[in-house]
């Protein structure tokens, strides 16, 4: 708990850096540390695989992929004027932060053992996934045991993703 | 009202999931660049997968890697695994759409020159 605030602050402050800073490249190396900052975040209440998945897939591969974009289009934020801001966004963005802050209420109290997230399902993986699968790690158990085919679909997905990115990239080099 | 500000400052995690949010979807609406509407997307994206992941919390729980010598287990002892396998699954496909639309984007530099949202559209309707 002394160091969720602090770290919260700095999740903060570098997304603030990512969404305000002219300079793209800038900015996207400041999402990289925007990333590794909420890898920290995720580490310190116990998600150790998301955190590990965040600082490899999104600080190092996203940036990488940002960096590959920019360094073949224009680098330079090239916005000269101010653009007015759409009404829709003055009007709507205020109320959804109203909406959303208003039903903080009735939200579950964060680290309570005993919140409905934590009291139906899940403890039925925790307690037997070591005696089915033979795994410690309850987080690969389900993910490579339990839901192989949504992982399978996954790297369906991932596959896709991959066709297309060759598609729309062929013939670069001519 | 002293109620809902009670409620906010228990649930910082909360707090900084509408802001991440908010300011994320607010990029995406207002800014030209097409490069800052994906840093836009990409913390909107991250900051539902935090708020998701902050439900797994529990208070005095640890790390959900069971450990061998103290069976039977005790649910309370570990974290809730659930949000962590759907949010490894999410963060992946996220970079995936994530190159895909960059390679979108550079795309559509290759072909009009600009990664300004208006130039390009300009661009469009010239080459229409």
């Amino acid at each position: 708990m002394i160091f969720e605030l602090p770290l919260l602050i700095l999740l903060l402050t570098t997304a603030a850096g990512a969404l305000v800073v002219k300079d793209l490249v800038s900015a996207v190396f400041i999402l990289g540390s925007y990333s590794f900052a909420l890898s920290l975040v995720w580490a310190l209440v116990g998600a150790v695989d998301v955190a590990f998945v965040e600082a490899v897939v999104g600080a190092g591969l996203g940036t990488v992929f940002f960096l590959l974009a920019l360094f073949r289009t224009g680098e330079k934020d090239t916005r000269i004027h101010r653009v007015p801001v759409p009404r829709i966004a003055l009007l709507g963005l205020p109320m959804l932060a109203l909406l959303m802050l208003y039903g903080a209420g009735d939200l579950p109290v964060f680290n309570d053992p005993q919140a409905p997230a934590a009291s139906h399902v899940s403890p039925v993986y925790l307690e037997n996934s070591l005696e089915e699968t033979k795994t410690p790690n309850v987080v690969t158990a389900i993910l490579m045991d339990y839901r192989a085919l949504d992982t399978l679909v996954e790297t369906i997905v991932i596959f896709t993703a991959g066709i297309a990115c060759a598609l729309l990239l062929r013939g670069r080099g001519k | 009202m002293l109620e809902l500000l009670q409620d906010w400052l228990q649930r910082p995690n909360f707090i900084v999931f509408v802001i991440l949010f908010l300011w994320g979807f607010y990029i995406m609406m207002v800014h030209p660049n097409l490069v800052k509407k994906l840093i836009g997307l990409y913390i909107l994206q991250t900051s539902v997968i935090f708020f998701l992941v902050a439900f797994s919390a529990k208070q005095g729980a640890t790390v959900p890697v069971i450990e061998t010598d103290s069976l039977p287990v005790d649910a309370l002892r570990y974290a809730n695994p659930l949000p962590h396998v759907l949010t490894v699954t999410a963060i992946v496909v996220q970079v995936a759409t994530l190159g895909v639309s960059l390679a979108l984007v550079s795309a559509a530099y290759r072909s009009f020159g600009s990664l300004d949202e208006n130039e390009l559209l300009e661009e469009v309707e010239r080459a229409a």
